[in-house]
């Protein structure tokens, strides 16, 4: 039973979560928590993150241009920017685990 | 890649490594590698840490349904460079790349095993929808994955969901048809870290 395994790739996902949400940065770790949780994202970067979030591929050039033209530094995008992603890759991994702890409290299957 | 920071701003010693990378293979180095070391400290080390773990950490799945895994997300997330980085790994791991292919275009006719197909459709159902029910998981432990083999594939998951993004988001240049073959051999031989 590798529960040592599966324990070593939630930690090494919730290290990465601790790492952009807290490490040393440009941005404050408010800012960066608001665009984890893609809430409280001051307007002119909220479509950016919307985007980041919800459609990726549709995210383009003049996102980035209009964030940049409102003062945010490369810096402070990338940060946010990889802040949003780890915080919607994070909920899903929180949504999958939840539904398998329901799915194995209703009868054991594996 | 769309933040010039992305493009230019890596270290002397970063530099060298792409330099010397694109003599030896003969192909830039992709985006993807690029990105984890700008600014290691913030995200790339513990990404990689990460993602590798996922990838080629002990599992029951292999590294070929992982890769196929991955692949299928990024598909279902439209991620155009990480759909081509993992349908040529996943093609090699397997040594069948019309296996990928018929996944990639129809996850319930394609000719792999039950237990990887009802994984499949779970983690899509994730992914687009950002959910899942007791209900779906149920329907994946009967096919006969365990439960510790759903939590290694919603590890998959949150590793594609994490580089898939970041790809589209950042823009992550498509590399030629060789070009992705050489990065998947790379990622078979070496992994990610």
């Amino acid at each position: 039973m590798p529960v040592a395994d599966e324990d070593n790739k939630r930690a090494a996902h919730q290290a990465l979560v601790q790492r952009v949400l807290n490490a040393p940065a440009t941005t404050t770790p408010e800012q960066r928590a608001r665009a984890f949780d893609n809430d409280g994202v001051p307007a002119q970067l909220q479509p950016l993150i919307d985007k980041v979030v919800t459609q990726p591929a549709q995210v383009s050039d003049t996102d980035f241009a209009d964030a940049k033209a409102s003062g945010y530094t490369e810096d402070e995008l990338f940060e946010l920017v990889v802040c949003a992603v780890v915080g919607q890759s994070a909920r899903l991994y929180d949504a999958g685990l939840a539904a398998l702890a329901r799915a194995a409290d209703d009868g054991d299957a594996g | 890649m769309r933040l010039d920071i992305l493009n230019h701003g890596y270290g002397r010693g970063a530099k060298l490594l792409f330099a010397v990378v694109r003599v030896f293979s003969g192909h830039p180095m992709p985006d993807a590698a690029r990105l984890v070391f700008y600014r290691p400290g913030f995200y790339g080390d513990v990404a990689k840490a990460f993602t590798h773990e996922a990838m080629r950490g002990p599992s029951a799945w292999t590294v070929a349904e992982r890769e196929l895994m991955a692949a299928y997300i990024s598909k279902v997330n439209d991620s155009a460079f990480c759909v081509s980085a993992h349908s040529a790994t996943a093609g090699q791991a397997y040594q069948d790349g019309a296996k990928v292919q018929a996944v990639l275009a129809d996850v319930d006719s394609a000719p792999i095993g039950e237990p990887l197909r009802a994984t499949l459709r779970m983690l899509g159902k994730l992914t687009r929808e950002a959910d899942v029910s007791a209900e779906d998981m149920r329907e994946v432990l009967a096919a006969g994955v365990s439960r510790q083999q759903v939590r290694d594939a919603l590890a998959v998951c949150a590793a594609f969901n994490t580089t898939g993004r970041l790809g589209d988001a950042l823009g992550f240049e498509l590399l030629s048809t060789e070009g992705f073959a050489a990065g998947a051999k790379y990622l078979l031989k070496r992994g990610y870290r």
